[in-house]
């Protein structure tokens, strides 16, 4: 699947197109198929996402899994601090990663 | 090369007087045709010239008593070339028009007015009031440049 | 140290309104990111993986015990509690809102801070040695030189949109402890054979992706005239250094390409045009600048022993301290690399301790290290014990300077959008190993560095051993490098070969010190006997 992604303007935080908004949890984004451009150009027009960019992505069981290993340190938050994640009580959450 | 090539054919390379945002001279604005530095070089009745971020600035030199204007163009913001052409000529003693073109953003001002540009044709206009605080922004300066500001040096030691 | 006058806090206040501005029309959306990035590039804020990141200069890495609460304060008000010491002497907060950036700006100014061209095309902050004004072995106090330096570089109108980032380091003693060589320009202030102090300009070095060290262009420049050829060396670069390629447009490529005699020229021609101009500041503002660096009231006969009976304590001392000019007292290191920790982080509460043991045992003042760690220049000897038990108590105790423990390493891809892989995750695994087998000791001075990313942020070409994370089709890998220097015997370490994962670096760490332990001849550090055996042994071991 495609996902939409970026940075929110104001507090930078990342974020992932969930269909109508933007989430923290990569697990709420939706596949965007080939609508990423159109998107993203009205999104960043409205400031509601600073550059946002398209990726490819996988869904399973566990939720959605980003190609890159970058957008799924993105997704999760620095492996070296377990406790800034967005998984803070999952010491293994940074397994996922790799 | 036999012959210049006349003003009207490709040496032709400037903005128009129209396109003048921002001045800072009193006189009169040269009514002259740009032309790049090589054809300003050949043909000795050209007063105006346009110097791309490639060229070399100090080939003008020589000839600065038939420069009336001096159009510098930054086609990308982040290419400072231009800065140090204008400064070359400034050190030179080129006292007429320094004119700043092309992707000319009010952030920018300041320095370029530091470095002896004395107004601006940007691509897109710059609201005459921001223009006006990015100007004003900096109450001193630490370098000697080619405005005749007195530097934060100069002022503690006089 | 150096203190504001009334003209550096109305510039340093000026850029924050003008920084406030900006960073509100990016929010009113009346700049695009495009148009904002530059801007606040210039201002020290990227957009990094997960948040904005904010690095705050500490120029030439001085810092008073005030504006290191400054910074622990920071830290906790508007970020995540902690903070990260660069490479480069500066701190990087890693989860700052841009709506806040402004307000943690207006907070540095309060103490005579700021984040000033600490990115983007420009001159970067000065950065030199962390023992000056300290060192034994210093001809005299480089920071004075900084701080003219700074004040030159800082919003110049003509070298703001430069065609790389250019970074200037300045020393002031043969030893080299701030990579001078490997700067875009490097100066080293010297005495001349006639008995003047002056400068040598070293031109054109640095890491990144083709690695070069600087030669030197002039062996001697009147101090008078420091900033008029500082100046030259720029134009120079700012009109000709590549704009075409990215990648090629740093100063070392400009004066490889024309090569360091054709450069050194035209930095002359520009130089003898340049001193008609005025551009020398009064020599009165040097002597100025050097009034606020003049020792501070050093006790004449402090005692030079200390009770070494804790062995725990005298190995301390024996690693984290350096000699200082004055008998009774030494420079003391601040590890911020305990076994397992992230190389170069420290917490706010470890801030506040730092500041606070700064104010108590070193004339209030400490240092921010390339390597990533805290100096507190003036300790007197009696001190240490005392000093020693504070820290060691907050897990600041670290006997690891200059060991393969006190690795250095970029964030990498555990927060740097550039990276290709983790390099903190691989430090601590070192770390781990050599703490387990108990032979960091053994292994004496072994500078290890890592970089995330071919930008070199970690240094990797000057490690003793360094390693390079590289993406190998999608899965992080590292290359690892033997045999570089970045002291006053620089060199570039050479890549040993094929690339290992995560757990196959480590291994491979440890083969090559392996080697060195079976090697080496008496005295000689795992540098000297990679000279003297050449890469072979070491391929072989690692390889076979
Ligand atoms: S070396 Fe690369 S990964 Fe490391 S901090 Fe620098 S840019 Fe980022």
């Amino acid at each position: 699947m495609r996902i939409l992604t970026g940075n929110d303007l104001k507090s930078g935080a990342v974020v992932w197109w969930d269909g109508s908004d933007w989430s923290l949890h990569v697990d709420h984004a939706v596949d965007v198929g080939d609508r990423a451009e159109e998107i993203a150009a009205r999104e960043e027009a409205a400031r509601r996402v600073n550059v946002p960019y398209a990726i490819e992505a996988q869904r399973d069981d566990n939720g959605v899994r980003p190609a890159h290993i970058k957008d799924r340190v993105r997704a999760l938050g620095p492996t070296v601090r377990p406790d800034l994640t967005l998984k803070p009580s999952d010491a293994q959450a940074g397994n996922w990663v790799i | 090369m036999t012959e210049s090539p006349a003003p009207g054919t490709d040496t032709v390379a400037g903005v128009s007087p129209d396109d003048v945002q921002f001045r800072f001279r009193e006189d009169e604005m040269a009514d002259h045709a740009q032309v790049t530095v090589d054809a300003f070089l050949e043909q000795a009745d050209a007063a105006a010239v346009r110097i791309e971020p490639g060229d070399d600035a100090r080939a003008l030199i020589p000839h600065l008593e038939r420069l009336k204007l001096a159009e510098v163009n930054f086609p990308a913001f982040g290419d400072g070339r231009g800065y140090s052409s204008a400064r070359i000529l400034r050190e030179a003693g080129y006292a007429g028009e320094l004119r700043a073109v092309g992707d000319v953003l009010v952030d920018q001002l300041g320095y370029m007015r530091r470095c002896g540009f004395d107004s601006f044709a940007p691509d897109a206009p710059i609201a005459a009031s921001d223009a006006e605080a990015a100007l004003a922004r900096w109450p001193h300066v630490y370098q000697n440049a080619a405005d005749a500001r007195r530097t934060i040096p100069e002022a503690r030691h006089e | 140290m150096y203190a504001y006058d009334q003209y550096d806090q109305a510039m340093v206040d000026a850029r924050v309104a003008e920084f406030r501005d900006q960073a509100q029309r990016r929010l009113d959306g009346k700049l695009s990111e495009d148009q904002f990035k530059p801007l606040r590039l210039m201002n020290g804020l990227y957009l990094q993986l997960h948040a904005y990141m904010l690095r705050v200069a500490v120029p030439y890495g001085t810092l008073d015990s005030r504006q290191m609460h400054a910074l622990a304060e920071i830290a906790d008000k508007y970020d995540r509690g902690y903070g990260h010491f660069t490479t480069r002497q500066n701190i990087q907060y890693n989860w700052i809102r841009l709506e806040d950036a402004a307000d943690i700006l207006a907070d540095l100014a309060k103490v005579e801070m700021h984040a000033i061209q600490t990115s983007g095309n420009c001159i970067r902050n000065i950065s030199s040695d962390h023992f000056a004004g300290a060192a034994a072995d210093e001809l005299i106090d480089p920071r004075p030189y900084a701080e003219l330096l700074r004040q030159w570089s800082s919003f110049h109108p003509e070298f703001s949109y430069l065609p790389r980032k250019f970074k200037i380091a300045v020393i002031a003693s043969d030893t080299d402890r701030a990579a001078m060589k490997l700067h875009d320009i490097g100066i080293q202030i010297v005495r001349n054979d006639a008995g003047a102090i002056g400068a040598a300009f070293y031109v054109g070095g640095g890491m990144g992706r083709t690695p070069m060290i600087a030669p030197c262009i002039r062996e001697f420049v009147a101090l008078d005239q420091l900033v008029t050829y500082a100046e030259a060396c720029l134009r120079v670069y700012n009109r000709h250094g590549r704009r075409d390629n990215k990648y090629k447009a740093r100063i070392k490529i400009l004066v490889h390409e024309l090569g360091a005699q054709e450069y050194a020229a035209q930095v002359e021609a520009e130089f003898a045009h340049l001193l008609d101009q005025g551009v020398e500041p009064p020599l009165a503002e040097l002597e100025r600048i050097a009034t606020f660096f003049a020792d501070p009231p050093f006790e004449d006969d402090a005692a030079t022993e200390i009770d070494r009976s804790d062995p725990d304590f005298a190995l301390w001392v024996d690693r984290n301290t350096h000699p200082h000019k004055t008998p009774g007292y030494v420079s003391a290191v601040i590890s911020l690399k305990p076994v397992g920790g992230i190389p170069g982080d420290a917490s706010a509460d470890q801030m506040h301790l730092m500041a606070e043991l700064a104010k108590d045992y070193s004339f209030d003042e400490c240092r921010v290290m390339h390597t990533q760690n805290i100096v507190l220049p003036h300790v007197k000897i009696a001190d240490l014990h005392a000093l020693w038990s504070k820290l060691d108590e907050a897990g600041l105790g670290s006997p690891n300077l200059d060991t393969v423990e006190d690795i250095i390493a970029c964030p990498g891809l555990d927060y740097c959008s550039l990276a290709n892989a983790r390099s903190i995750p691989v430090a601590q695994k070192i770390q781990q190993r050599f703490a387990d087998s108990g032979r960091t000791a053994e292994l004496g001075e072994l500078k290890l560095k890592i970089s995330g990313c071919i930008n070199a942020c970690g240094h990797h070409h000057a490690g003793h051993i360094g390693i390079l994370g590289v993406d190998r089709k999608g899965t992080e890998n590292y290359q690892l490098l033997l045999g570089g220097s970045e002291a006053q015997d620089t060199s570039l370490a050479k890549i040993t070969g094929p690339g290992f994962d995560e757990d196959g670096i480590v291994d491979a760490v440890e083969k090559a010190t392996d080697v060195y332990l079976s090697n080496r001849a008496d005295g000689e550090r795992f540098l000297d006997t990679y000279r003297r055996i050449g890469m072979a042994p070491f391929k072989e071991a690692l390889y076979d």
